[in-house]
């Protein structure tokens, strides 16, 4: 479903933020990306959502190109991947409900289908008390809800989440991961960067690690011999694997 | 109201200021181009009216035999230029005289005036090429003494004309082009101000198109609604020149008036286009 070949990005001061990397990730499955900061891991979302492209190598998701893909393909392939960051980036002029029809209503989608998917989706995450409150009066992980709203409400094949919990407290992350999971077993893609190493250890879903922008551990093949000489550096992670 | 008509209002109130500045430079550039698009109209309806007088006459020689004369006359009628010759005999010409000039009356008394074959011309060629070309041939007739039309006053109106059509294009294109830039800048205010929305928007999948769309139908407006006052301005101008000048004027039938309000339409919507294209393709 997501398929690197390859994909290697340079950005234009000379950073190499993805170097020759080779991935695929199936339907429904649930990975970790992990890696120091700086190591790559947002650049690999992006190309997932194709924000960035490789320089050279492919990227490909469902039937979109990174080689062929016009704006409008972009644009298309986003309404089938939810999207969710670190910063929630929720509207602050609206309110909860209005953020996530709004995901609804710029891709024009017919009117009355939108408040019906809205309430539904918010609450799925949880939130069918705060509809019109404002993201401000929400909490951290609340607003992390609201943002997990919008990027579900068009049934996304696959939800990308860049170190979802990375502003919230430990309660709040759990309970965030923990929605994560159910997306997940609805059959969902989760494709999550993360520095919580904690999490990654509790469950027991796929692990990929970047550093300078290429894989150096990927949990999936660990029964290939090669993989298992990478499992040295985080003893956390080597633990969680076996 | 859809949400891009809607979108494109909120901008009119984010931005009071630039939104009436686009809309003035728009106005001004179409009131150019109207005012001295009137002044080209008119000429050319004076040229017109007057033109139905222009004549040419060919002064013959003393004594010139009258026959002569009238053959003449056949010949130059059957011109591709020519509504109609006539021959003015001395007397008739004395008397056009008097009618004319009453208060020179007496400077008249003699018949000094010689026969003239008065030509006027068809409607289509009233313009100095064609007066030129006859006045020519009609000078080559043997009898013919002197040729005499309104060349310069004909010229001078041409010329009029021609520099008003020219400083109305230049002025107005001028203003056209300030319109465009300051459109443009006002599209990058607000697409600036709603950065975070459009980064949203482009997060969850809408095209270009639909991003654009709002600012678009804003830059469409500004420039409808100039386009309308600059209309309301050219007539306001005429109709001030017809009082203080009491001088007739014709003003733009519907189709033109129609057609200045579009191009504002037109120069609104070029300037977002432009502006919106470049930010798009920049985030
Ligand atoms: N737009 C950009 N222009 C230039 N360099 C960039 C850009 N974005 C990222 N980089 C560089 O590319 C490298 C990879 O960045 P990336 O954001 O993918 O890392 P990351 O693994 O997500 O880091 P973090 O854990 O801190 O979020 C870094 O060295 C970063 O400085
Ligand atoms: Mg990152």
């Amino acid at each position: 479903m997501i398929r690197f070949t390859n994909a290697s990005l340079e950005y234009a001061r000379g950073t190499v933020a993805l170097h020759d990397v080779n991935l695929f990730i199936a339907r429904r499955e649930f990975v970790f990306l992990t890696g120091p900061s700086g190591a790559g891991k947002s650049t690999l979302l992006k190309c997932i959502y194709m924000d960035e492209r490789p320089d050279s190598g492919e990227v490909k998701v469902g039937a979109t190109s990174s080689l062929t893909a016009t704006r409008t393909d972009v644009a298309k392939l986003r309404r089938k991947t939810g999207i969710v960051f670190q910063d929630f980036r929720l509207l602050e002029d609206r309110t909860v409900e209005q953020n996530v029809a709004f995901a609804l209503e710029v891709i024009g989608a017919p009117r009355n289908t939108i408040a019906g998917k809205v309430s539904r989706v918010l609450t799925q995450v949880g939130l069918a008390s705060k509809t019109t409150a404002l993201p401000r009066e929400l909490s951290g992980g609340e607003q992390q809800r609201v943002a997990i709203a919008r990027a579900l409400v068009n049934d996304p094949f696959v939800l990308i989440a860049d170190e979802p919990t990375g502003n919230l407290d430990d309660r709040a992350t759990r309970g965030i991961f923990q929605l994560l999971r159910d997306i997940s077993a609805s059959g969902t893609a989760v494709v999550m960067a993360t520095h919580n190493l904690d999490l990654v250890r509790r469950s027991d879903y796929r692990t990929i690690e970047l550093t300078h922008g290429e894989i150096v551990f990927d949990s999936a093949s660990i029964a290939a011999p090669t993989g298992v000489a990478l499992l040295d550096d985080d003893a956390g992670m080597t633990e969680a694997v076996l | 109201m859809s949400l891009a008509t809607r979108e494109a209002l909120v901008s009119f109130r984010r931005a009071p200021l630039l939104s009436a500045l686009s809309i003035t430079t728009i106005a001004f550039s179409l009131f150019a181009f109207g005012l001295f698009g009137l002044v080209v109209l008119n000429i050319r309806q004076a040229l017109e009216t007057v033109s139905e007088r222009v004549e040419i006459r060919a002064f013959a020689y003393d004594g010139t035999d009258s026959r002569s004369v009238a053959a003449a006359v056949a010949e130059i009628s059957a011109y591709p230029e020519v509504l109609r010759a006539d021959v003015i005999l001395p007397q008739e010409a004395l008397e056009r005289a008097r009618r004319e000039m009453g208060e020179f009356k007496d400077v008249f008394e003699s018949a000094f005036l010689p026969t003239a074959i008065e030509v006027r011309l068809k409607p289509g060629y009233r313009d100095p090429d064609a007066v030129q070309r006859v006045a020519g041939k009609m000078g080559a007739f043997a009898f013919v003494e002197d040729v005499r039309y309104g060349e310069d006053w004909i010229n001078q109106l041409h010329r009029i004309r021609n520099i008003a059509g020219a400083t109305g294009m230049v002025l107005g294109l001028a203003f056209a082009i300030v319109a465009v830039i300051i459109i443009g800048a006002t599209i990058r205010m607000a697409m600036m101000a709603r950065a975070r929305e459009i980064e949203i928007m482009r997060l969850v999948g809408a095209t270009d198109g639909f991003i654009r769309r709002p600012f678009l139908i804003e830059g469409a407006i500004k420039g409808t609604v100039g386009g309308a006052l600059a209309l309301g301005l050219t007539w306001f101008a005429t109709s001030v020149i017809e009082r203080y000048l009491s001088f007739d004027t014709v003003f733009f039938d519907t189709r033109l008036a129609v057609a200045g309000v579009i191009a504002g339409a037109v120069i609104g919507l070029a300037g977002s286009m432009v502006s919106v294209s470049r930010q798009l393709r920049q985030a």
